[in-house]
C-alpha cells in the first residue's frame, strides 16, 4: 500500500473512534424514564364548563409516550435518536430539556445542556438584534456578562455586525435565520439537543447546519439529535437509539438502528425482533450480487472496472406499474448517483408483476469511483407513484472499489484541460 | 466552570418555577422586564406620553363625575389628589394583573422549546408594569405638591406598602397565569371581575362613605387598607382607619392566604404548563 490515507484507512479509523468514545465519561445517564400524557376525550377548558356541568367526571385516556427508556450518552459523542412519528423521540428531548417532567425514573446531566428545537425561539421583533442576542444566550444558560461578550462574536458570525441596532422586525427572513443560527453556535453548550425541524430548510442550510454539529462534536462537545432522517443519522452518529411506541428498541451502531427503523416503517407490522429479515412484505431479494468483467461473483471491484450489476427479487403481493431504483452512496451516506428501470412487460401483458413471480435486472454500470468503500441501496414502488414503497433496503450490497489512483472526492471523471502560458501583455 | 465540574452528573429536575437556577432566572426577569418597557417608552415617540395618557383621561372623566354630577368630591378633602393617588394605584394592579392571564399564552414559543422558569412570566409582566407605576407616581408628586400638600415623614411608609401592594399583585398575577392554560375564559372573568373591583374598592370613594354591613364587607376587600394607609399617609394625616378586628384581620388573612394559594397553585401548575399548552 501507498503511504498515503485511502478511504479505506479512514473509514477504519473512524469505526475505532466510535469505540473509543463509549469509554469516555458519562454525560447523560437516563434511567427508566417514563412519560404518560393524560388526554382528556373531551376537553374542557373554561370555567362556565366546569360550572355547568359539576358532576360530569373529566374521563383521561393515557398516552405512554416512554416506557422505562434508559441510555448513556458519552461525552464526545454525536448521539442519535429515531423513530416513527409518535415513538416519543421528542418527548425524550423535552424531558432531557426540562420542558417536560418525567413521571418516573432518573436522569441525569453532566454540564450545560441547551436545546435547539427551533431556531429563534424567543426572538422578540421588536428588539434590536442587540437585545435579542443578549436574552437569548441568557436563554441558553449563559449569563448576562458571559452572553454580552459574545455579542460581537455572535454579530460577525451572522455578518451582521452592521444591523446589530435594527429591530429585528426589519430584518429579513435570511437575516433572521443566520442571526438565530449564530446565537445557537456561540451559545457553546456542552450538551446540544437538536430536533430535526433545525434541518429544515434548504439543503446548503441543513449541510451548514451538520457541519456546526459535528465541529462541535470535534470540539468535545456532546450532540444529540432527535431525526427521521436515516442518511442523517448514518452520516453522522456515532450511536443511535430507536425509539418505537415509547420503548427502545435498539442501541447502537447507526447504520442497524437505520436498517430497524426502516423495517419499521415499511413493513406494516411492529416486529422488530429478526435483525437480518429484510422488510419484505412486497417484494423479496433472492439475490443480489455484482460481477467482474470475466463474469465471476466478486464483492470487490477494481478500479475502473465496468460493474456488472445483477439483483433478483421476487413479488410476494401482485404489484402493478413497479419501479425498481437504486442508490450508490459512499462510506459516509452521501447519495453519488443513482438510476430506476421501469418493468418491461412482454407485448400484450400488463405493467404488473404477479405474486411468485421473478424479476431480474442485469447490466453494467459505468464505474467511475475512486477507490474507497461504497454500498448500494434499493428502492421498489408501484403504481407509478414513487412515494408508495414497496420495498426499501437501504443496504442492498456493500463493495470496495480498489486501486492504486486516489484523488479528490468519490468519483474521477475525465478531464480535458490544457495549461498554456499567454504570451504578451 | 472548570473541566471537571462539566462531568458532575446532576440530577434533571424538570422544569418548574424557578428551573433553570434563580440567578438565571433574575437575569432573565430583568431583561424581559427591561425590554418590554424600553419598547412602550422608547418604541414611539409619543410612547410616554401614551401611557400616561390613559390614567390621566380616566382621572379627568371621573373627577368631573364626581365633584359635578354627584358632588362626592366636594366632601372629602383634597379629592382630586386623592382620586389621581387610588387611579394610578389599582391602574398598576388592574393592568399587571390582566396583562397576566394569558401571559404564558404570549410566551408559548419560549414555554414550549427552551427551558423557561415558568414564575419569570407573570413577574415579568408586574415588574414593567411596576416600572409603569413608577413613572406614574412621579406625576401623582407633581400633583400632590402642587396642591398645596407638603411632604411629611408618613410618605416614606408608601414603601413598604406599595411593596404589600406588589406582593399581592404577584400573587394575583401567579394564580391567574397558573390557571389560564387551562380554563380559557379566565381573561373574560378576571377583566369583568378587575372593573367589578374598581367600584368595590375604596378607589372613588373613602371607605367612611359607606354604612352598616356594606361597609365591612368593603373592608374586607384586601386591596382596601392599602388604600385607606395611602390616603392617610399622602393627602389627608386626620382621615379615619378601621379599628374593627373584622376590618383589620379580614383583609391581613386574605392577603397572606392568596400568597399561598399563590405558592401552592403555582408550584403545582408550573411542571406542566407546557403540557397545557
Amino acid at each position: 500500500m501507498t503511504a498515503s490515507r485511502t478511504p479505506i484507512d479512514e473509514a477504519t479509523a473512524s469505526t475505532i473512534d466510535r469505540s473509543r468514545l463509549i469509554e469516555g465519561p458519562v454525560v447523560i445517564e437516563a434511567r427508566d424514564v417514563t412519560k404518560t400524557f393524560r388526554i382528556p376525550d373531551r376537553r374542557v377548558d373554561s370555567i362556565k364548563e366546569r360550572v355547568t356541568h359539576p358532576l360530569t367526571r373529566q374521563t383521561y385516556r393515557e398516552l405512554r409516550a416512554l416506557r422505562g427508556v434508559s441510555f448513556d450518552v458519552h461525552r464526545g459523542e454525536f448521539f442519535g435518536i429515531v423513530g416513527r412519528n409518535g415513538s416519543g423521540k421528542s418527548t425524550l428531548l423535552k424531558i432531557m430539556a426540562s420542558i417536560y417532567r418525567r413521571d418516573a425514573g432518573g436522569l441525569r446531566v453532566a454540564g450545560r445542556l441547551a436545546p435547539f428545537i427551533e431556531l429563534g425561539v424567543g426572538f422578540n421583533p421588536e428588539l434590536t438584534s442587540r437585545e435579542n442576542v443578549v436574552l437569548n444566550g441568557v436563554l441558553m444558560g449563559l449569563s448576562r456578562q458571559q452572553a454580552r461578550r459574545r455579542l460581537d462574536a455572535v454579530l460577525e458570525f451572522a455578518e451582521l455586525e452592521q444591523f446589530a441596532d435594527l429591530k429585528l422586525k426589519n430584518y429579513s427572513s435570511g437575516m433572521m435565520v443566520r442571526l438565530a443560527f449564530a446565537v445557537m453556535v456561540e451559545a457553546d453548550a456542552d450538551i446540544m439537543l437538536i430536533d430535526e425541524v433545525l434541518a429544515v430548510g434548504d439543503a446548503a442550510f441543513g449541510q451548514k447546519c451538520m457541519d456546526v454539529f459535528r465541529a462541535r462534536r470535534d470540539a468535545g462537545k456532546t450532540v444529540v439529535l432527535v431525526t427521521h432522517d436515516m442518511a442523517t443519522v448514518q452520516s453522522f452518529c456515532d450511536r443511535a437509539m430507536l425509539l418505537h411506541n415509547g420503548e427502545m428498541q435498539y442501541l447502537g451502531d447507526p447504520e442497524e438502528a437505520a436498517l430497524r427503523y426502516y423495517r419499521l416503517n415499511f413493513s406494516g407490522h411492529h416486529d422488530a425482533s429478526a435483525p437480518q429479515d429484510v422488510p419484505d412484505v412486497n417484494v423479496r431479494v433472492i439475490d443480489a450480487w455484482l460481477e467482474n468483467p470475466a463474469g465471476e461473483r466478486v464483492d470487490n471491484i477494481e478500479q475502473g472496472e465496468p460493474i456488472g450489476f445483477n439483483v433478483i427479487f421476487e413479488a410476494r403481493h401482485d404489484l402493478a406499474h413497479p419501479m425498481f431504483g437504486f442508490n450508490f452512496h459512499n462510506a459516509d451516506g452521501v447519495l453519488l448517483f443513482g438510476f430506476s428501470r421501469e418493468f418491461d412487460p412482454p407485448d400484450g401483458e400488463p405493467d404488473e408483476l404477479r405474486a411468485g413471480r421473478r424479476v431480474r435486472l442485469s447490466g453494467t454500470i459505468e464505474n467511475r469511483l475512486l477507490p474507497g468503500r461504497y454500498s448500494v441501496g434499493a428502492v421498489i414502488s408501484r403504481n407509478r407513484t414513487a412515494a408508495d414503497l414497496a420495498l426499501h433496503m437501504l443496504r442492498l450490497l456493500d463493495f470496495v472499489v480498489y486501486g492504486t489512483e486516489p484523488g479528490h472526492g468519490n468519483v474521477s471523471v475525465d478531464v480535458d484541460m490544457d495549461v498554456t502560458v499567454e504570451d504578451g501583455a | 466552570m472548570t473541566q471537571d465540574d462539566r462531568l458532575v452528573l446532576r440530577e434533571v429536575q424538570g422544569p418548574s418555577a424557578l428551573g433553570g437556577g434563580a440567578r438565571r432566572s433574575l437575569e432573565l426577569l430583568w431583561l424581559i422586564a427591561a425590554n418590554e418597557f424600553k419598547r412602550t417608552y422608547f418604541g414611539t415617540v409619543l410612547g410616554y406620553l401614551w401611557s400616561l395618557c390613559r390614567p390621566l383621561l380616566l382621572f379627568a372623566v371621573l373627577l368631573v363625575v364626581f365633584t359635578h354630577v354627584l358632588h362626592l368630591g366636594n366632601t372629602v378633602a383634597h379629592y382630586p389628589v386623592f382620586l389621581l393617588l387610588n387611579i394610578v394605584l389599582f391602574g398598576f394592579f388592574q393592568e399587571a394583573t390582566i396583562t397576566s392571564v394569558s401571559s404564558v399564552l404570549t410566551q408559548e414559543a419560549v414555554v414550549r422549546k427552551t427551558q423557561f422558569p415558568r414564575l419569570v412570566i407573570p413577574l415579568a409582566v408586574v415588574l414593567t408594569s411596576v416600572f409603569n407605576l413608577v413613572l406614574n407616581l412621579i406625576v401623582v408628586c407633581v400633583f400632590v405638591l402642587a396642591f398645596g400638600i407638603s411632604p411629611r415623614w408618613t410618605w416614606l411608609l408608601m414603601v413598604p406598602l406599595l411593596l404589600v401592594l406588589f406582593v399581592l399583585t404577584t400573587a394575583v398575577a401567579m394564580i391567574l397565569s397558573a390557571l389560564y392554560p387551562r380554563f380559557r375564559d379566565l381573561a373574560i372573568i378576571w377583566a369583568v371581575f378587575a372593573t367589578a373591583l374598581l367600584y368595590a374598592t375604596p378607589v372613588l370613594y373613602p371607605l367612611q362613605h359607606a354604612h352598616g354591613a356594606l361597609r365591612t364587607l368593603l373592608a374586607c376587600n384586601p386591596l382596601a387598607p392599602l388604600f385607606e394607609l395611602s390616603r392617610r399617609w399622602v393627602i389627608s394625616p386626620d382621615a379615619p382607619v378601621a379599628t374593627g378586628v373584622v376590618e383589620v384581620v379580614v383583609p391581613i388573612a386574605l392577603i397572606v392566604g392568596i400568597c399561598a394559594l399563590a405558592v401552592w397553585v403555582f408550584r403545582r401548575e408550573a411542571p406542566r404548563i407546557a403540557e397545557a399548552l
